[in-house]
């Protein structure tokens, strides 16, 4: 497992406390999981991701995933309404070890509450919390 | 004891390097109101000769075979085991290992069952079939339940026509899910009457067994269409699993979920377990399946094996959230069914379903000739229900005496039913056999 | 012998059963048709399943080679934590196999099934002894199984009172089986965290009971091997609020003949017959999880029940509060037969049994607790609890030890569990090795240790001497291939 240190976490991102990340794209936007929650989990062999148009509230389960030996639920970020779900993850759920910020993004949504974001921590706030 | 290795010496030793006087001093740290106080009031240790004469004892007043004729299936069949069968079953590397948990030193049972799974799939033509859950009636149970994940409602039906004992199981696992679990009554033919379907919404499943408890074989294809509803699964049971040696299988016919009792395939009667939940589903499902899986695999050298796998269903990894509490299932039963399932092959599984038919069928067939009542028309398997004239039971008890067992009394279970009772015939009843007890019901 | 028990030796390969055969052979041999030939109506026949032909000798070495690729408690030590993966008298199969017994149809009238009624009637009353509970149920399967029986009497119980309950308590160090079997019952698990020792705290259980919550699933001895100390102010605790006592039974051979489980508070108990009563796993099953309830809960046991009257036996179905029926007949017979077979072998030895496989635990405790760090260090009861701590410097871990155990001729502990302790190794040795025994895998774990400072690639690579090596889990999930 990676140390600290050796964690990617770019800096154009927020991060969630449950270790999801956040991209603003207009009034839209992409979540993922991020570098530590996909090295701990190791390899991830399955993804389930929320039909489009259901809503979730902030803190809510919006879907799982799964390596060999552990599930971790997908926590929602923001409150907001599902436009778009990565299919591709379905037949290669590696997608999410390989590239957690591009290729295997999962979910897209349309925030319900666009100030949800100013909570969401920088790169920084999220290391120093991960270091405790 | 024979079991028990520790010499004293041994004792005293290990004792000193624990830092403890003496065996009872191990359990000095519990608090004194936990400690029993008096001596396990227990018989007195047999030795293994004494043993054996002490269940002789016992087994023999047991009414079996060849001693006595019965007439008993309902979920329980006399069916010869191949001698082989028995003696691989009880090799003491299948016998005396533990749940495949370290694959490399588990690939033994971990092919066996990766057979066992694709074996029972083609058996009753579905796409996967799960490491064995604990009997026919817990298989049916966690297929109805499972059914209500899938289609997420709170609602099933079960034919009445389901061993009366499965029903009851069923009912008691949905009883505190508060769901609902309605009895599809049946007809005058011995099929489940659907004709309530049409006005039943939002059904998660519809449970129809074939053949049936009365022996009836249920038209699958049929009730497939009559259920209308896209999201209510067909999921099919079955007590007697060789019936798919002969029958269209469950898969063919649009089930969604086929499990039963597997005891057919090799296994003891045993006065009713260890038998075999069989369970098998489309693989669209395989999520929400119970239970344990075996999968293929490679190995570092590329070499093929098998690992236990989709484990995160299961309560060790998903706990409150898993698709089932089972943990240890009946895997050495498996193991013997498909020992048994691959002695009969492709070519003999048929053989034998259609001789257990045939000398069904010439018994069904001697009964009506000699005036008895067969009151359901429909094809039957290797049983059948026939209705004996009212003071029949005075017959069934004199028979007894003559060492035979004409069938199921049906009352205890269809009290509209009185007089009647459900006969089995399998390959192990001869003509003279079959001749012979229509003769005594007749006299 | 101064040789490690791990060797090679000739291994043969051996392709899937449909890989073999010929169409046309056949291994069993199928008795002649002495009446007409009798065609189904052609709407019901189907095509057949698609089996291989195979012949009696094929099947027998099929067979005969995957078993060589196994591992049992025949070939060698299985100290598998929390399994009780003791010695399997050969006894027991042949009084399970006794004709009368084996070839017994469940549905014979009772007057011509005395015999196994008896050894029902008998059992129970052993087992209630042996656990000091008041009535016992043979009916359940498995021992997740008796924990749903468990919940159901929960619910039944507190349904009959008129007081449902929505909530359960359950310790962090608890197998998975009790949240999912209580989930079951729509009980919502409630996580009880253990204390510093290893054991719960009778103020966080108060802190957590209340009334709408069913009880509490306790495992005692727990999964880390140690007593739980407090149990009986834990069990005033939970009745004070109206609630119940389960407990786990999965490690009752720790303290056969040395607990009470009434006496210590216990409602209802369950007991895995494949684990203390010594009837085989057989790679996964069948077992048999009994459950022994006190009086109070006797009545919504499941029927039918064996009752005695005039010196005859008889199933009875007169329990009108009886939470219902969970198996088709009434349990695993065979596997009881041959649990009772070992208690009339053993008699009032199973105290000695208990006190042997704790003496086994602490030994190996003791041997091992200057290499590999302990847990919790307690005086423990039938198993004992290590992690990888030490190890980590050198990047290895738990996983990598247990395979080279494998190297060297020993079944691995349980490992990564219970999930409290990171890099968890649970040793159960049980009362069946001897002290020879228990040394050599002492020795073995020592060589290893030493190995993972010197050579930690050896360990990585591990095991070599198995016919496969360390398999590709993470294909097997992603891509199941699950028939062939």
């Amino acid at each position: 497992m990676k140390e600290i240190d050796e964690l990617n976490l770019p800096e154009d991102l927020k991060y969630a406390e449950d270790h999801e990340w956040v991209r603003q794209n207009g009034d839209k936007v992409v979540i993922g999981i991020n570098d530590y929650a996909q090295d701990q989990l190791g390899d991830i062999v399955f993804v389930e991701l929320p039909p489009v148009g259901e809503s979730f509230e902030k803190g809510a389960e919006f879907g799982t995933v799964e390596s060999v030996k552990a599930v971790s639920e997908l926590i929602m970020p923001l409150s907001g309404e599902i436009l778009a779900i990565n299919t591709q993850l379905e037949d290669a759920p590696e997608l999410v070890n390989q590239s957690p910020y591009a290729d295997g993004w999962m979910i897209e949504i349309k925030p319900s509450d666009p100030s949800e974001l100013d909570a969401l921590l920088t790169r920084d706030a999220y290391l120093a919390m991960l270091k405790g | 004891m024979r079991y028990l290795p520790h010499t004293h010496e041994d004792i005293a030793a290990m004792l000193e390097v624990v830092g403890v006087k003496n065996l009872d001093e191990l359990f000095q740290s519990l608090p004194a109101d936990c400690r029993r106080q008096d001596d396990l009031n227990l018989p007195e240790a047999m030795t293994e000769w004494e043993l054996d004469n002490h269940i002789h004892g016992l087994a023999d007043t047991m009414a079996t075979p060849p001693a006595y004729q019965v007439y008993l299936g309902a979920g329980s069949y006399e069916h010869y085991v191949p001698a082989s069968v028995s003696y691989l079953l009880s090799r003491s590397e299948f016998v005396t290992s533990y749940t495949p948990y370290q694959p490399e030193i588990s690939q033994g049972t971990l092919q066996a069952i990766f057979e066992y799974q694709t074996l029972t799939a083609r058996l009753l033509g579905m796409e996967v079939a799960n490491a064995s859950i604990y009997d026919g009636a817990s298989a049916l149970a966690e297929a109805m339940l499972m059914s209500t994940r899938i289609a997420r409602r709170k609602r099933i039906a079960v034919s009445a026509l389901i061993h009366p004992a499965y029903r009851r199981v069923v009912k008691t696992y949905f009883e505190p899910t508060g769901y609902e679990v309605i009895e599809l009554p049946y007809t005058d033919a011995g099929q489940t009457d659907l004709s309530s379907l049409a006005s039943l919404d939002d059904l998660a499943a519809v449970a129809i067994q074939s053949p049936n408890f009365f022996g009836c074989i249920e038209d699958l294809a049929t009730i497939k269409n009559t259920i209308e509803d896209e999201k209510t699964l067909m999921v099919v049971c079955f007590t007697e699993a060789l019936a798919y040696g002969l029958l269209k299988s469950p898969g063919s016919q649009g089930a969604a979920i086929a499990c039963g009792e597997g005891q057919s395939m090799g296994l003891p009667r045993s006065f009713g377990g260890p038998y075999l939940g069989m369970f098998a589903s489309k693989m669209k499902y395989v999520r929400n399946m119970p239970g344990r899986l075996v999968g293929e695999t490679k190995d570092l050298d590329g070499k093929r094996g098998f690992v236990l796998t989709l484990a995160t269903r299961e309560q060790h990894i998903r706990r409150e959230k898993a698709t089932s509490n089972i943990c240890t299932n009946n895997s050495l039963c498996a193991l013997g069914a498909a020992m048994f399932m691959a002695s009969l092959g492709g070519t003999g599984i048929r053989q034998l379903a259609q001789l257990n038919h045939d000398k069904a069928e010439y018994l069904k067939q001697k009964m009506i000739a000699a005036g008895f009542k067969v009151p359901f028309s429909n094809p039957t398997f290797n049983e059948f229900v026939v209705g004996f004239p009212e003071n029949f039971k005075k017959t069934y008890d004199r028979l007894i005496d003559q060492k035979i067992i004409a069938g199921l009394p049906l009352d205890t279970f269809y009290p509209e039913l009185a007089n009647h009772y459900l006969m089995c015939v399998t390959e192990t009843k001869n003509r003279e056999d079959l001749d012979s007890l229509v003769a005594e019901v007749s006299s | 012998m101064n040789e490690p028990l791990g060797t090679t030796g000739l291994v043969l390969n051996e392709p899937l059963l449909w890989e073999k055969g010929q169409k046309g052979r056949c291994g069993y041999s199928l008795p002649k048709s002495d009446v007409d030939a009798s065609p189904l109506d052609a709407k019901f026949v189907g095509e057949g399943p698609d089996f291989p032909d195979l012949s009696e000798v094929e099947i027998v070495r099929h067979y005969t080679r995957l078993s060589t690729w196994n591992f049992g408690v025949d070939t060698g030590m299985y100290p598998l934590g929390s399994c009780t993966m003791k010695y399997n008298p050969k006894t027991n199969e042949r009084q399970a196999a006794q004709h009368g017994l084996a070839l017994a149809h469940p549905l014979l009238p009772g007057k011509l099934s005395q015999g196994a009624l008896q050894l029902l009637y008998e059992l129970e009353h052993l087992l209630a002894e042996i656990t000091g509970m008041e009535a016992v149920s043979l009916q359940p399967a498995a021992g997740a199984h008796g924990e749903l029986a468990g919940m159901l009497l929960f619910y039944a119980y507190h349904q009959d009172h008129g007081s449902p309950r929505s909530k359960i308590l359950v310790p962090d160090t608890a197998h998975g089986t009790n949240p999912a079997s209580a989930s079951l019952c729509g009980y919502k698990s409630v996580g009880i965290k253990s204390n510093e020792q290893g054991v719960l705290s009778p103020e966080t259980v108060a802190d957590h009971m209340d009334t709408d919550t069913a009880g509490i699933m306790v495992t005692n001895p727990n999964t880390l091997g140690l007593f739980e100390d407090h149990m009986k102010t834990i069990a005033d605790i939970v009745h004070a609020k109206g609630g119940l006592v389960y407990a786990d039974g999965a490690n009752m051979n720790a303290v056969m003949g040395i607990v009470n489980m009434l006496d210590v508070g216990v409602d209802v108990l369950h007991l895995n017959l494949h684990k203390t009563f010594s009837t085989p796993h057989g790679g996964g099953g069948p077992g048999s999880g009994p459950v022994c309830v006190s009086k109070l809960l006797e009545p919504y046991l499941p029927v039918p029940r064996v009752v005695k009257a005039e010196n005859q036996y008889r199933l009875s179905e007169d329990f009108p509060k009886s939470f219902g029926k969970l198996h088709a007949f009434y349990g695993n017979f065979g596997v009881m037969v041959k649990a009772y077979s070992y208690i009339l072998s053993l008699g009032a030895d199973l105290k000695k049994v208990s006190q042997l496989a704790v003496l086994n635990a602490n030994y190996i405790k003791e041997q091992l607790r200057d290499v590999f760090e302990l847990a919790y260090d307690r005086p423990c009861m039938h198993e004992c609890v290590f992690s990888d701590k030490r190890q980590a410097a050198h990047k290895v871990t738990t996983l990598d030890m247990a395979k080279r155990l494998i190297d060297y001729g020993f079944h691995p502990p349980t490992i990564y569990f219970p999930l409290v302790v990171p890099g968890a190794i649970m040793i159960e040795p049980t009362e069946s090795e001897s002290k020879e025994d228990l040394d050599r895998f002492i020795t073995a774990c020592r060589t290893i240790v030493a190995e993972a400072e010197k050579s930690p690639e050896d360990l990585h690579a591990a095991p070599t001497r198995t016919r496969t090596r360390r398999l590709d889990e993470t294909t097997a999930a992603r891509n199941p291939c699950l028939t062939g």
